[in-house]
């Protein structure tokens, strides 16, 4: 795998992969001594166009755990405040002799854009309201153990229900998440004002409802995605109030989930919106560990990318 | 293919049982020994060579492995493989390691094994214990144990198949030609 722009880039094998090798690569981050030297002599830069202190960080350390040199960027105090063109400054820092860009901009497509004009590898960590496959791919490992703890070490993602509720216009975490869970196998039910679902939404693979109490007593797994402050100006939803009690994972709430459900929240959290601490803090909750994943399945992401001959000959 | 066999099922089985008396006499037990064998075919050998050593002290022997794919010299020339699971049961600090492989050749594979070792603890020894030595060493490594000396030419083909693995247990070398290798 040359790049991870988008899950489309995945086949299930693929994509089964990556969570396999990242179990592997979780039990090294319980040792003394957190340090594969895999990726010894590559250089990785996170290039961010857009602050996200935990998919940086995260990155960074996953990077630093396979041995590979990491180097961060943010686009502030850059040369991209100074004028110059995405294309220039990717081209610039690829031409260092840099191994894998990582790239987190506000505009869609922007990640792929890059990997046109670069010989390096190129990973997506998130793009405008497009994709943000490796929050996808770490949902999918919290939500696996969480399965296979529920049900047995053999458990799937066939018949599993998710359902994913917030704001989805504005969400590149739904899109990636929806493909993903549905290459897996499992069954992704969106619920949301009918302003902050995404336009084209009913080609997507998922069920769609209004309703969150029809939908809650049914679900294996609840993933809440972020109303984002900025959008309350939006004239998405009238008060942020009438937000909660329409769709946020109220305390009442909480008790129309069955026993085993898992409660997923990509953060940052807006508790007493769409979440309340009952729910974040409580016993179904999966919020920390998903943040957990994160480093074990940016490792599996680096390594895919990095670990072997991309060319593919032996 | 001309694959000719040089160790059948009841071979391998004898020269386990050996090995595991071997075992068992320079360690003067199985006090303080942990076997692990090397994805993948050193993985069902590790625990043959276990249930063996149980079979002649009474006393169960920890058995794991230990995955040496982030460990390898030569990942990039190769696609990506997929990792295999380290599983170590025991604090490796107050133990003696015994790593098990199916065929000793360049000694690339134990010299990762011990770099991987070296990072998730420090026994007090590491072993070598494998059903063939075929020679053409690029590293200095020995193994302390051996099922069967096997001299071959470098461009031969060494297989080794486990019943657990492959369905039979056989060791077969084959020389290379226009049928290829398996």
């Amino acid at each position: 795998m040359k790049h991870l722009l988008s899950i489309n880039d995945l086949d299930l094998t693929g994509a089964t992969t990556i969570l396999d090798d990242a179990e592997e690569f979780s039990e090294v981050q319980q040792r003394d001594i957190k340090k594969l030297p895999t990726l010894r002599g590559r250089t990785v830069v996170n290039l961010f166009f857009e602050d996200s202190t935990r998919t940086r960080s995260s990155f960074e350390i996953a990077g630093k755990w396979l041995s590979a040199d990491v180097i961060n960027m943010s686009a502030k105090g850059s040369s991209t405040s100074k004028g110059e063109s995405l294309r220039d400054t990717a081209m610039t820092v690829a031409a260092m002799g840099v191994d894998a860009l990582v790239i987190r901009h506000s505009a869609s497509g922007a990640p792929s854009q890059v990997a046109g004009w670069v010989d390096c590898g190129v990973v997506n960590a998130g793009d405008g309201m497009h994709e943000h496959p490796t929050q996808a791919l770490l949902d999918a490992f919290t939500l696996r153990r969480h399965l296979r703890r529920v049900h047995g070490p053999d458990a799937s993602f066939a018949g599993c229900r998710v359902a994913i509720i917030g704001d989805l216009t504005h969400s590149r975490v739904v899109r990636s998440n929806v493909l993903l869970l549905n290459l897996l196998g499992a069954e992704v039910t969106l619920v949301a004002p009918r302003t902050l679902m995404p336009s084209g939404v009913d080609a997507w693979p998922v069920t769609i409802a209004d309703d969150v109490d029809d939908v809650l007593p049914e679900m294996d797994a609840v993933m809440l995605l972020r109303v984002q402050r900025e959008r309350m100006s939006g004239g998405f939803f009238p008060t942020p109030r009438e937000y909660t009690i329409g769709y946020g994972m109220t305390r009442d709430r909480l008790q129309m989930l069955r026993p085993e459900a898992a409660i997923m929240h990509p953060g940052p959290m807006n508790r007493g919106l769409e979440i309340s601490s009952d729910a974040a803090d409580g016993a179904a909750s999966r919020i920390l560990e998903q943040v957990a994943a994160g480093v074990a399945v940016r490792m599996s992401v680096l390594y895919q990318v990095l670990g072997g001959n991309q060319e593919g000959e032996r | 293919m001309t694959a000719r066999v040089v160790m059948d099922a009841a071979e391998a089985d004898r020269a386990l049982q050996r090995m595991a008396h071997e075992v068992l006499e320079a360690n003067g037990g199985v006090d303080g020994l942990v076997i692990l064998g090397i994805p993948t075919r050193g993985v069902p050998l590790a625990e043959r060579l276990a249930a063996a050593i149980e079979r002649v002290e009474g006393v169960p022997v920890p058995v794991g492995q230990i995955d040496i794919t982030m460990y390898r010299d030569d990942l990039r020339r190769h696609p990506t493989k997929a990792l295999g699971p380290t599983r170590i049961p025991v604090e490796l600090e107050r133990h003696v390691v015994v790593l098990v492989d199916d065929v000793l050749f360049s000694g690339r594979t134990v010299a990762a094994a011990l770099d991987a070792l070296k990072d998730i603890g420090r026994p007090r020894a590491v072993q070598l214990a494998v059903l063939v030595d075929r020679g053409h060493r690029q590293l200095p490594i020995r193994a302390d144990w051996v099922g069967k000396d096997l001299p071959t030419a470098a461009d031969e083909h060494v297989a080794v198949a486990l019943a657990e693995v492959d369905g039979e247990t056989a060791v077969t070398i084959s020389r290379p030609g226009t049928e290829g290798i398996s």
